[in-house]
């Protein structure tokens, strides 16, 4: 049969963020997938390295829109970790808090998006509409629906009030109550177990193999949770299952992530239950003495890594961020081998993509030269400098008048 | 003088135009509460069609321009065409003749072969994958909806909706045998009109708009306002065919209870494209040829029984 290509990306309506995807297909089935990242690159690590540890912390919240507090906490713990800074216990239950709630409504969100790529949009429009308990309960914690900034470094930055537990508690019991009627649905409803069942099929060995993180990997059977594994924040002191699934397809998905909302609504009661009294915070210098950490979290699409190296200033040297889409692009390909068009919206989707927070690096091709080539900061520099120059703009005078007035 | 009446006002263009848009609101509403949203105000389809009439009319530079104009209007055109033979509120339609039955179907045909074609002749990648796709689900809904629909005529030993609708209103009650046809062409005219579940050859996540990628403007609303028609056609031929009760009751209160019935199938139709999720292609075609055809089969047998042992 005639082969097509066709273009999913970047501006396509199955995709909620810009990204490029390229599908080959014969008829209906999809002979060949392929991804190019970087169409959302903004060079938040670089700019991280040109602000201090505390403004860091705000831009780091905002490299997902999603799991902010993911990426702060990320973030902070490994600055803490180099300034051997004591967090006081109470900071710790809030940022557990704060990270669980966030789960629920990132979990809620996919749930409704995984029913609109499949047509669903009743699913949609019922969890999104849940949804909005816990962002009224994170506005409510935090006075922001997204980017919390709760995190500072050394503690967190508002208490809860013995109210606001009680409002909390409430909510968890009606969205408890929800998120039942949504698993009787989802193992229920024919046309979405058609639609979600056998689809997007990662076997045990490849989501080893692929390194897959998060719900992708646990409804592949494996177990493999950083909150249970290597204990931060206060996980250490609240019981929780891992949810696995063997089901190995997005229907296993879906079964991991409404199993996890159950988990994290106890997991929130454990937390206002057992909430020591205490400060939120401890002072930190504005100077990190030199040393390098890496802080691991589990962000609700899977596990988040920051790198921090620090040289003794007020600046971080080094930022890297893992972001745990960047673990999961890589199955997409691989679930996608010889399905239907009509599959692909909901095994990308499935993965939970978030391609802001992956795209760390964009690939410079230029014209006439095949191979791509990276740059390094100086000759970026020298040619941006060139590329205006050639352009008839010249910042060499305003650069020299701008040292002057600094002196 | 009456005929150009008949094609321009009612129940030709103006009264189905009107109805049409009607239609669509009665479904976006009761769509929109069942999700547990607000849903539109009663004249947001008419405002729709009212700016996108507005909007500049983009075609292609690849398209074949005739083709891609002429489609819109062709659609429109076949619906309107098919009310002519349908009983609205009497045993008589406008125009009736021996074997109407099958051109009112094979007219309700000709949209989603327009949709083919407008598509096809997009050039798009998007548009022609929803153009194959509409044209591959035609052959898995058409069967069982023509066999459902056939079997009442065989119990009425007719081919012509005139005297279906007079066989039922002599005999009534008889319509109750035929509901599970009616369940089946329910189903069918979902995949008609291109609703959840069957809303294969437009899925937005997939193909963005399917067929209708490439339109825009004018050419846009004819063929929205072409579906509305259609679906109000498709609902009055169900009307006709499987509900014939209650057609002697002169004019005003017959005009009446042809459009409750025919309410009540649009809402039947919103309430089940608001339950669903969207099916795969093969899927629906192995849906519409296991379930729906032996289905369609059983009511034949229904009737061809019926017609051997009571009727005569």
């Amino acid at each position: 049969m005639h082969k097509v290509v066709i273009p999913i990306g970047p501006q396509h309506p199955a995709l909620k963020e810009p990204e490029s995807f390229s599908v080959t297909l014969s008829g209906e089935r999809i002979m060949k997938f392929s991804a190019r990242l970087g169409y959302n690159h903004r060079g938040i690590e670089k700019a991280c390295e040109e602000r201090t540890y505390i403004q860091d912390v705000y831009l780091t919240e905002r490299i997902c829109g999603i799991c902010s507090h993911s990426h702060s906490t990320c973030f902070v713990q490994a600055v803490e970790e180099i300034a051997g800074a004591p967090i006081p216990k109470r900071a710790l239950y809030i940022r557990t808090l704060v990270g669980e709630l966030e789960r629920i409504h990132s979990h809620l969100l996919w749930l409704g998006v995984a029913g609109h790529e499949v047509g669903f949009d009743t699913l949609l429009m019922y969890t999104w509409r849940d949804r909005e308990v816990v962002m009224d309960i994170l506005a409510m914690l935090t006075g922001n629906r997204v980017n919390y900034g709760i995190n500072t470094i050394g503690g967190v930055r508002r208490n809860v009030t013995a109210e606001q537990a009680k409002e909390i508690l409430k909510a968890m019991d009606t969205l408890e109550e929800r998120t039942k009627y949504y698993i009787q649905i989802a193992t229920k409803e024919t046309t979405l177990i058609q639609r979600l069942s056998g689809v997007g099929v990662l076997s045990n060995k490849d989501a080893v193999k692929l390194g897959a993180v998060g719900p992708t990997a646990r409804a592949s059977g494996v177990d493999r949770d950083v909150r249970r594994d290597d204990p931060y924040a206060a996980y250490a002191d609240v019981k929780f299952k891992v949810v696995t699934d063997n089901h190995n397809d997005v229907y296993g998905r879906t079964l991991v992530r409404a199993g996890e909302l159950l988990e994290s609504y106890s997991i929130v009661r454990q937390i206002i239950k057992n909430m020591p009294e205490g400060p939120i915070v401890v002072k930190v210098p504005r100077k990190i003495p030199a040393g390098e950490a890496v802080s691991r979290y589990e962000a609700p699409r899977g596990e988040d890594m920051h790198y921090v190296k620090s040289d003794g200033t007020e600046k971080p040297e080094r930022v890297k961020v893992r972001a745990p889409t960047l673990a999961n692009i890589q199955t997409v390909a691989r679930m996608l081998e010889d399905r239907q068009l009509a599959d692909l919206p909901i095994v990308i989707a499935a993965i939970d993509p978030c391609f802001s927070c992956t795209d760390r690096l964009t690939g410079v091709r230029r014209a006439g030269k095949r191979k791509k080539d990276v740059l390094k900061w100086e000759e970026l520099h020298s040619y941006s400098i060139q590329y205006y120059r050639e352009h008839g703009i010249d910042f060499t005078d305003l650069n020299k008048k701008m040292m002057k007035a600094l002196k | 003088m009456m005929s150009i009446f008949y094609i321009l006002v009612f129940p030709g263009f103006l009264f189905l135009s009107a109805f049409g848009l009607a239609a669509q609101f009665v479904d976006r509403k009761l769509c929109a509460r069942l999700q547990n949203r607000v849903g539109p105000p009663w004249f947001q389809p008419l405002a729709d069609f009212i700016k996108l009439s507005a909007k500049e009319d983009i075609i292609p530079e690849e398209a074949n321009p005739s083709m891609f104009k002429l489609m819109p209007v062709l659609a429109i055109t076949a619906a309107i065409t098919a009310i002519f033979y349908i009983p609205l509120w009497s045993v008589n339609p406008i125009y009736a003749f021996s074997g109407d039955l099958i051109v009112v179907l094979y007219l309700l045909t000709i949209p989603t072969l327009t949709f083919f074609l407008g598509g096809w002749y997009s050039t798009s990648l998007y548009s022609r994958i929803g153009a194959v796709r509409a044209l591959t689900q035609l052959f898995a809904y058409e069967v069982p909806l023509l066999m459902s629909i056939l079997a009442p005529a065989l119990l009425a030993d007719t081919w012509s909706l005139s005297e279906m609708s007079l066989f039922y209103s002599v005999h009534p009650f008889f319509w109750l045998f035929n509901i599970l046809g009616f369940a089946i062409s329910m189903i069918a005219l979902l995949g008609k009109l291109e609703k959840v579940p069957f809303d294969i050859p437009e899925a937005e996540t997939e193909i963005v708009a399917g067929t209708f990628t490439e339109y825009s403007g004018r050419l846009l609303a004819l063929f929205r306002l072409g579906i509305d028609i259609e679906a109000i056609v498709g609902a009055a031929l169900l009307s006709a065919v499987y509900l014939p009760f209650g057609l002697g009751l002169g004019p005003a209160a017959g005009f009446l209870l042809f459009v409750l019935k025919v309410l009540a199938i649009v809402c039947t139709l919103s309430i089940l494209r608001t339950i669903f999720a969207r099916l795969r292609i093969d899927q629906m075609i192995c849906f519409c040829w296991k379930c729906l055809a032996p289905l369609a089969f059983i009511q034949l047998f229904i009737d061809l029984i019926l017609k051997g042992f009571i009727v005569r």
